[in-house]
């Protein structure tokens, strides 16, 4: 018989870790892989933590809990930085999911297609993984390395995320492709994290997911767009070539060659959004 | 491990594995059932409850997690008086209950709106409802409910007489919106058996079973085919070319090949690694083009060329009316595989009684199964009993065996109830398609516009079995020129074996994908004479007097011109907006579309009759022995209404019996749109029939008046009142049986092949994101040509269901074995996807049909995709050849098109 425990614990919680456990919060990917057939895993339940629930301002910027959901996240007062992220947990499946479903648990589940990533990297988010053996902070870009896989160690939990608080006065967007209106697997997305500083944009984050197996920043639209005017040419200054790391794939939501054209005119309007 | 929580405002306990699902908790061990699971995956959203007050989808929350929560389900929404809470009376009182799978979770999802917000807008109601699937409304009445809930309309009681015609409220109503219906998964006892389906994960292979014993050692049984007496099933007669259990040979992805059948857990708990069977993989053959091949492998050995069948209608000279044509079009359009997608999967389960079998399953045709398995378990007929449970959706999915025959054959062997309720992949690997189709078609017409001729060749994937292929390939002929007069007539329909899943009936019967083809010439022969498109139809629209291609004179109730005269002023004025729109430029365009279509109501050129009984028994109880299969689609009420005018008392005061094969009459199947023309027609000939016997009793004239108070039924005949005392006269039974008449098709397609035909025609406003190439369905305006709309409410609901579908089929709808079996990879129409819809009903009568009513449930969706990509070709000049136009397949056209200017 498969054991479950629910610890109210962080310290007890990484203990449990010394043997492979799946770890269960919203429950939201936990399930739909478990369909029709007995459930052996050993779970870790991290719902009765205290200490990982919960979206909070620090001196650096703000941490969100590993145990926050999509709905928590969209009530919380939070500043435009922000707007792009709840942009993107109003489009996660329906209002259900949105109440069930953590952030982090999104991050965990590495999906290609993952609505949360794309503007948390926009958001130059780190991750904080705690183990026995101490916590590390990772960038998030670097956290998943590949399709449905992370950098987290058997003995290791994330615990939270970090949203560093940006030099200057910032705002974000994000902008989902799907076939149907709610409850989509986005065809394509994009996020932006524009700073701001005197009509200039002084610092610019862009994101792409679905089109490559893990979300990507676009360090050359960044580059690109960095110092220039926030007016509306900025749509005009993003070149297919800024987008020549995204690796898309054909699959039964679109085709590569769709999604290379598409990015294109998400970004613009994307961009085109931050035009006062 | 034991977990304390509150349940409805009540404290409730829960011991068992902390992993069990809340959703399978509250069914399985609080008993529960209001909650139904429709995919245990967070896509459905059936098994939305309120958790602290939020909505959560029941499936994904463990019990673990539920110590010191308030959980609420559809169960605790009544009023403590023990009413109906006003959100379920709006529900109830717009019909936006149909089949009621959904219900509780629509309602649950919406008290969590309502709670924080009473007078809600339409985005406000799509956003929390978002979640929530609904195969049968189109979302429309959902929406309208919830956002009347405010204003609750008073409940509509019909008088003597005047039931017909009248919105009342569904008869089951009641039961939907309180989660008290037992659909196939609600009843099953607590002491069955169940069975896990092991089915093959190759579209073509040979297999061998090893040793089984050790299997059978942990189980109470394995079955396997050579458990079954007669290992084949098919809807006709002489094909039964389906096997129970796989006989070494797997045609398709999803075929059954054994059955595990034991205590839940047991069958869950066997790793696939214990299944002893050795698969030889083959290469399959998938769609037409690789079926017909010449040297392909045979699907089935005694079908050469993998053809099924073929037919078609020939009328006048097609090549010299051709040749005299000022106008031609032509073109070639390719559907997919859809899924039904009800959100009930397959459920039910059997027990042994003695030396009979009784099933009590979710099915369309009780009737039909009981044959069924009476001859696959070499049977006599009279040994089988079906009682058909509360159906949650079917659009033809649930005509063919499921669940049925292995619950029988466990049950039967073991003398124990055994239970088998699908998983949502199964379902969807499982259970039979829309025909794939190619639809090859060339249209001509003179310079005034009037058609001259006509050649459609419509080609069928049928899969790996027959199923109901041989009546989507008779079907097609006769409707493939469209509604419309057309002297010159050459329509050819073939339908070929693949290892695709068995292509069997789905709304509409393979109509829907000829409409594509036939609407688009009608687009193109009007926009190369500049004849608006709207009236290039309605000057070729079929009316009565007219003689179709099959030489059938349609002397009544052909309605399509009066639909496009309806939908004229829209259409004028949609054209007008649009063009407004797109002179700012942009990259959204606009565009209107017409489609229409016809459809024979009943089965082809065969005998379908229906048996209806109306009894008043001596205790006053005046009762509907109904076999009529409601699934959804209202055919309960619809019954109950005709039958009370027809025999002169109100609809209020029957009872309902419905669909038990020992109880009931045979009414045929739910499909082919037929239950209220045929067994409407039925169930008003046996109101008549009792009718005629009171007065008779009465001795009063064919006015008389009738009212019915405890055992006395009074009959007042101008100013003389009789009273019949029932307690004393004994029962009475009225009776009523109908076969719509029709005559065979002879070998060039003429003859009678529908006693009558439903008509209707939609338009359809989209707006195109040409940079993007969605496809935003704005509006939709539908007419419809019902006969007469025996409760309108209910009528709407089946247009409304329908143009969901419809949209669906045009632009998101496409089963691809192994890779869509779920419903976050297949995608139907969600709240958000459905526009606003306008129903006109027109009520040209039809004179064989009850009240003049004709069948509305397969028409909803037929014009609805020719609409939609004639709105799109209209925004942007391309013109769909593959449906559906998903934005991918939409944006690449776009681009060529550029591209060839």
């Amino acid at each position: 018989m498969a054991d479950y425990l629910r610890p109210a614990y962080l310290e007890d919680a990484l203990r449990s870790l010394a043997r492979p456990r799946t770890v269960l919060a919203g429950g939201t990917d936990f399930y739909p892989a478990r369909v029709g057939r007995a459930i052996e895993d050993d779970i870790l339940d991290i719902g009765g933590i205290a200490g990982l629930r919960g979206i909070d301002p620090t001196p650096q910027g703000w941490r969100l809990g590993a145990t926050a959901t999509w709905s928590e996240l969209i009530a919380a007062d939070l500043p435009p930085l922000f707007d792009g992220l709840k942009q993107a947990a109003r489009e996660v499946g329906g209002r259900q999911i949105q109440n069930a479903g953590t952030l982090a648990g999104n991050l965990c589940n590495a999906s290609p297609a993952a609505d949360g990533v794309p503007p948390l990297l926009a958001l130059d988010s780190e991750i904080e993984l705690a183990s026995l053996r101490g916590t590390r902070r990772v960038p998030l870009a670097t956290f998943i390395v590949g399709n449905r896989r992370t950098l987290l160690a058997p003995d290791e939990l994330l615990v939270a995320i970090h949203i560093p608080k940006p030099a200057h006065e910032a705002r974000s967007a994000f902008l989902k492709l799907g076939a149907r209106r709610y409850l989509v697997i986005s065809i394509a997305m994009v996020a932006a994290t524009l700073e701001i500083e005197e009509g200039r944009i002084a610092g610019a984050r862009v994101a792409v997911g679905a089109c490559s197996a893990v979300a990507q920043r676009m360090p050359a639209l960044e580059a690109a767009l960095a110092g220039t005017r926030l007016d509306e040419t900025l749509a005009s200054r993003i070149e297919p070539h800024h987008l020549a790391t995204l690796a898309p794939i054909d699959d039964i939501r679109g085709s590569a060659a769709y999604r290379c054209d598409v990015v294109l005119t998400l970004l613009r309007r994307l961009l085109s959004g931050f035009v006062p | 491990m034991k977990v304390a929580f509150t349940l409805n405002g009540t404290a409730a306990e829960f011991a068992g594995p902390p992993v069990t699902r809340l959703a399978a908790a509250l069914r399985d061990t609080l008993g529960l059932v209001g909650t139904k699971v429709g995919c245990d995956a967070g896509d459905c959203g059936a098994c939305t409850v309120l958790l602290d007050g939020a909505q959560v989808c029941a499936c994904l929350v463990a019990m673990g997690q539920m110590e010191g929560r308030s959980v609420e389900t559809v169960e605790g929404l009544l009023q403590k008086d023990g009413t109906l809470a006003s959100l379920q009376g709006s529900f109830l009182a717009h019909g936006a209950a149909q089949c009621g799978i959904c219900t509780p979770g629509m309602l649950m999802a919406a008290q969590e709106l309502l709670r924080a917000n009473t007078a809600p807008s339409r985005a406000e109601v799509e956003d929390v409802l978002g979640g929530v699937l609904c195969r049968c409304t189109g979302y429309t009445k959902i929406v309208d409910a919830v956002m009347d809930v405010a204003n609750l309309a008073m409940e509509i009681v019909p008088p003597s007489g005047e039931a017909v015609g009248a919105r009342i409220a569904r008869v089951d109503g009641v039961a939907k919106v309180t989660g008290s219906d037992r659909f196939g998964a609600d009843s099953v006892p607590t002491d069955a058996l169940w069975i896990r389906v092991v089915r093959s994960p190759h579209a073509s292979a040979r297999f061998a079973l090893g040793d089984l014993a050790p299997l059978r050692s942990r189980l109470a049984a394995v079955l396997t085919a050579a458990d079954v007496p007669f290992n084949g099933y098919g809807i006709y007669p002489d094909v039964k070319d389906q096997p129970v259990l796989a006989d070494g040979i797997a045609r398709y992805r999803g075929e059954a090949v054994l059955a595990l059948v034991g205590t839940r857990d047991a069958v869950l708990a066997i790793p696939d690694r214990d299944l002893p069977i050795v698969w030889q993989e083959l290469p399959p053959l998938f769609g037409i083009d690789a079926a017909t091949t010449l040297g392909a492998p045979l699907v089935q050995a005694d079908k050469p060329g993998n053809l099924l069948l073929n037919g078609g209608v020939r009328h006048g000279d097609t090549e010299r009316a051709f040749g005299q044509c000022a106008a031609l079009a032509q073109g070639t359009f390719e559907t997919a595989f859809v899924e039904h997608a009800y959100i009930e999967p397959e459920a039910g389960w059997a027990r042994r009684v003695g030396d009979r079998i009784e099933i009590f399953a979710t099915t369309q045709t009780p009737y039909m199964d009981r044959d069924e398995i009476a001859n696959v378990m070499r049977l006599d007929r009279a040994a089988v009993r079906i009682v058909p449970t509360a159906c949650g959706g079917g659009f033809g999915g649930k005509l063919d065996l499921s669940v049925q025959p292995l619950i029988a054959l466990a049950a039967w062997k073991l003398g124990r109830p055994v239970a088998l309720v699908y998983t949502r992949p199964e379902s969807m690997a499982a259970s039979t398609k829309r025909h794939p189709a190619r639809v090859t078609a060339k249209f001509g017409c003179d310079a005034a516009g009037k058609l001259l001729a006509c050649d459609v060749t419509a080609s069928f994937d049928t899969g790996a079995y027959a199923s109901w292929g041989p009546t989507v390939a008779n079907r097609v002929p006769v409707h493939a020129m469209g509604p419309y007069f057309v002297p010159n007539v050459r329509t050819w329909g073939e339908a070929f074996f693949t290892n695709g899943p068995p292509a069997g009936a789905f709304r509409g019967f393979g109509v829907p994908q000829a409409a594509i083809a036939h609407e688009a010439m009608m687009d193109a022969l009007a926009d190369k004479l500049g004849i608006d498109r709207l009236e290039f139809r309605h000057c070729n629209a079929l009316r009565a007097g007219d003689t179709t291609a099959t030489g059938q004179k349609l002397e009544h109730s052909a309605g399509l011109a009066q639909c496009l005269e309806a939908l004229r002023p829209h259409w004028r004025k949609a054209l007008d907006d649009v063009a407004a729109f797109n002179r700012a430029e942009g990259p959204k365009r606009r565009g209107v579309g017409v489609g229409c279509m016809w459809y024979g109501i009943g089965n082809t050129s065969m005998s379908n009759p229906s048996r209806m009984r109306v009894g008043l028994a001596q205790d006053g109880t005046l009762t509907l022995y109904n076999g009529a299969v409601d699934i959804g689609q209202g055919s309960n009420t619809i019954m109950t209404q005709i039958a009370a005018d027809a025999l002169g008392l109100p609809a209020a005061q029957f009872v309902l019996v419905a669909g038990d094969t020992d109880l009931t009459a045979d009414a045929g199947k739910t499909s082919a749109s037929r239950q209220t023309f045929v067994s409407g027609r039925a169930a008003e000939l046996a109101g008549r029939d009792l009718r005629r016997q009171i007065l008779r009793l009465a001795n009063a004239g064919a006015d008389a008046v009738l009212s019915l108070e405890g055992t006395t039924l009074a009959v007042r005949d101008g100013g003389t009142v009789r009273g019949i005392d029932l307690a004393t006269t004994g029962p009475l039974d009225g009776e009523g049986v109908f076969d719509p008449p029709t005559t065979p098709l002879d070998a060039n397609g003429q003859g009678v092949p529908y006693a009558t035909y439903a008509f209707a025609a939609q338009i359809a406003t989209v707006e195109v994101d040409i940079e993007l190439g969605t496809v935003k369905v704005l509006r939709i305006v539908a007419a419809h040509d019902v006969g007469k709309a025996i409760n309108p409410t209910l009528v709407e609901g089946q247009i409304e269901g329908g143009i969901a579908q419809g949209l669906g089929l045009a632009l998101m709808e496409e089963y691809l074995p192994g890779r869509t079996e779920n419903l976050h990879d297949y995608l139907i129409p969600t709240i958000g996807d459905v526009p606003e819809i306008e129903c006109i009903l027109i009520e040209d009568r039809e004179p064989l049909g009850p009240s003049g009513a004709k069948g509305v449930g397969e028409p909803g969706l037929v014009p609805t995709a020719p609409a939609i990509l004639g709105a799109v070709h209209h925004a942007t000049g391309v013109r769909a050849t593959r449906v559906p136009l998903l934005p991918h397949r939409l944006r690449e056209a776009i681009l060529a098109q550029g591209k060839a200017r």
